[in-house]
């Protein structure tokens, strides 16, 4: 093992940074569903990939900017995230089912971008993919910046929401305790909707960050399971800030063990951390 | 444009109206079919190169079955979907022997699953053919035949050609970085690369492994470039190498010289990162190649029937040629030993030779593989262009560094 140059080391933690902020961005909805919502949501990794492929069509045939996909994504994330909340409340979805439907929920949306989109890979090409910024002898994408800012907005976005809007604080206390809210007047049923909703929109724009920055093939759903869970269970179930905060950490320590040492260690940075997490303080862990 | 269901049936509806429209040639072959099965890696993460290898199964089937099918009988394939999972296609070879009761079988696509066959077709005592199995130390079984052309030891003398080819340039490299995917054949090449270099006197700057599906290549390549290398080996599948690209593009740096062992073909030629990079081929489109009449055929086939099931790439190289080849020596084996008895079909290819689209192939050498018939090719000029040994070379190409 050899000392990296200072610049080397510098770029490489930028680069955790920035896929840091992806891992942050795509926990955000997962956390949002497993804390408040009390249910192990796998589909919202379906609805990221969606997103993306859906970005990359965008682009790809309609030729429109990439960026474009994130007014025209969301709404109808949206939609699609309420319509699978109708659907699992209808049938009373206990947690750890939740894990299971949602699971296969993910199969059938792979299943389905492969019957539209092909297991070919697929890569959004757009000009931002050539644009960036440098600070001395750093660089600064734009395609990862623009992933950072949106993972930032959306955090701290959801954060504000949940500390000082009526709403916010509803699903708050029903988490908490959703008879005892129900009680003061909180719709339950419907923050449920609306939450679903939230997240599956948050999953939309995720997908777009991830179109900008990655080749797309629908097997690699699975490659971004383990990471981002340990990511939301590290930040906090149900916690907006969290995850961004825990993927950033993963994210950095993943890029300075493949600076330092080899990027074959890099996928078991992350359990390692989650796994010291539960060992020091195993109450902290997933609250 | 999108491979869809409906593309698949339209292609092989048509293809099915055009061999019912030669029935002079059709009742050549007659009675119950000849049954082959595989699995190929229809789902999950080789998916994208094994609809490669199935519509040329296709294509060969129809072509042999207009040909009057094997021993007078026609021929029928059957293929299963591994999911690219090796473990997958253990079962499904056993399945298609016990309970499908093929007559024979071809292998899978990728060395994980080739190896998972090669045990099942061990066991029943079943010739494999297979096609990009990149472990040839690995194939023991003395009834399995390799149909890509890569010799005994490819680390060694890939490497060698490689290495060869380089110091034919103006300026030889002198340093080396390496870096790759651990995927299992992509690692036993890079390794293999990796000792080549060093006995030829290339000094290593850096060496670098990563797991097979790792998401983030920014620290590779800003450690490529704090190395500063005069030549990087990458050892990459699919589109690593193209991400690896990326990611230094983002840095702003170009290697001057770039190997990439199995990249994605058609999105190396379509990046402008991937302007000189270099890789391996047994076959391309292009003389000497096509110089038989067999080859500018299936390469003309291929080439529309790609495009019409919307292929991303249609051309022919490595995969398509070894996948076609595999085709031939099976048919070659049976119609040599003509019969159906897998011992007797294996004898037959061990003691002869079969003209495939690559060249001629023996059998007899360790674990049934032949000559190295690898070659080195280079994106020039947004194509995929073979230039070396020169006498394979297209004409005016040449080894370009940046």
């Amino acid at each position: 093992m050899t000392l990296p140059s200072l610049n080397l080391l510098a770029q490489s933690i930028l680069s955790g940074i920035f896929i840091g902020a992806l891992y942050g961005l795509i926990g955000l909805g997962l956390g949002l569903t497993w804390g408040l919502l009390r249910q192990i949501n796998l589909a919202h990794f379906g609805l990221v990939f969606l997103g993306g492929y859906l970005s990359y069509q965008m682009t790809a045939s309609w030729k429109l900017d990439p960026l474009l996909a994130l007014v025209l994504v969301p709404p109808l994330f949206f939609a699609i995230g309420v319509g699978m909340q109708w659907v699992l409340s209808k049938f009373a979805i206990t947690p750890f089912n939740s894990l299971l439907v949602s699971f296969g929920i993910t199969v059938v949306i792979e299943s389905g971008i492969q019957g539209i989109w092909t297991a070919d890979y697929r890569k959004l090409e757009s000009p931002y993919n050539a644009m960036k910024f440098t600070v001395g002898k750093l660089y600064l994408p734009v395609p990862e910046l623009v992933t950072l800012a949106l993972a930032l907005a959306a955090c701290f976005g959801v954060w504000a929401a949940m500390r000082y809007t009526d709403l916010g604080k509803a699903m708050r206390a029903m988490a908490e305790d959703g008879k005892i809210a129900a009680a003061f007047g909180v719709n339950a049923q419907t923050l449920a909707l609306v939450l679903a909703g939230g997240c599956a929109a948050l999953a939309g724009v995720a997908g777009v960050c991830l179109a900008l920055t990655f080749s797309l093939t629908p097997s690699q759903i699975y490659a971004w399971v383990g990471v981002v869970f340990a990511a939301v269970m590290l930040g906090g179930l149900g916690s907006a800030l969290g995850p961004l905060a825990a993927g950033v950490i993963i994210g950095v320590s993943e890029a300075i063990t493949m600076a330092v040492a080899s990027p074959s260690w890099a996928p078991i940075v992350s359990f390692s951390l989650l796994i010291a997490m539960l060992l020091l303080r195993p109450a902290k862990a997933g609250t | 444009m999108s491979l869809t269901r409906r593309r698949i049936l339209s292609a092989t509806s048509a293809a099915a109206g055009a061999l019912f429209g030669l029935p002079a040639l059709a009742q050549q072959a007659a009675g119950a079919p000849i049954r082959i099965g595989s699995t190929l890696a229809l789902t999950g993460p080789l998916s994208a190169t094994a609809l490669t290898h199935k519509l040329v199964g296709e294509i060969y089937v129809e072509q042999l079955n207009k040909r009057g099918g094997l021993l007078g009988r026609p021929v029928q394939w059957i293929v299963k979907d591994d999911q690219s999972k090796p473990e997958l296609a253990r079962t499904l070879y056993e399945q298609l022997i016990t309970s499908d009761k093929v007559d024979l079988l071809m292998g899978p696509y990728a060395t994980g699953a080739i190896l998972s066959a090669m045990g099942v077709a061990q066991r029943y005592n079943k010739v494999l053919v297979h096609h990009t199995f990149g472990i040839p130390s690995m194939a023991k079984y003395d009834m399995q035949f390799p149909a890509w052309s890569l010799g005994p030891d490819p680390q060694k003398t890939v490497s060698n050609s490689l290495f060869d080819l380089m110091e034919t340039a103006k300026k030889p490299p002198k340093t080396i970085a390496i870096v790759t995917s651990k995927f299992p054949s992509v690692h036993f090449m890079s390794l293999g690369g990796r000792e080549v270099a060093k006995q030829r006197g290339l000094k290593e700057v850096l060496f670098l492994e990563w797991e097979f599906g790792n998401r983030d290549f920014g620290p590779i390549a800003a450690r490529v470039k704090d190395a500063n290398p005069d030549m990087v080996w990458i050892g990459d599948i699919g589109l690593e190498g193209n991400q690896l690209l990326e990611a230094m593009k983002k840095i702003d740096y170009t290697p001057p010289i770039h190997f990439h062992l199995y990249p994605a073909p058609g999105p190396m030629t379509h990046s402008p990162e991937g302007a000189n990079a270099l890789s391996v081929t047994i076959f391309e489109e292009q003389p000497p190649f096509t110089n038989s009449g067999t080859a500018a055929e299936f390469v003309k086939t291929f080439n529309e029937r790609a495009t019409a099931a919307g292929l991303p790439d249609t051309h022919v190289e490595v995969q398509a040629a070894a996948s076609y080849s595999a085709w031939q020596i099976l048919e070659a084996g049976v119609r040599g030993a003509n019969s159906l008895d897998d011992k007797k079909i294996g004898e037959w290819l061990r003691k002869n030779k079969v003209d495939t689209i690559q060249g001629r192939l023996r059998f007899d050498g360790p674990g049934n593989y032949g000559d190295d018939l690898m070659k080195i090719k280079q994106v020039q000029g947004g194509t995929w262009k073979v230039i070396w040994p020169t006498s394979f070379a297209s004409p005016g190409a040449s080894l370009q560094v940046r």
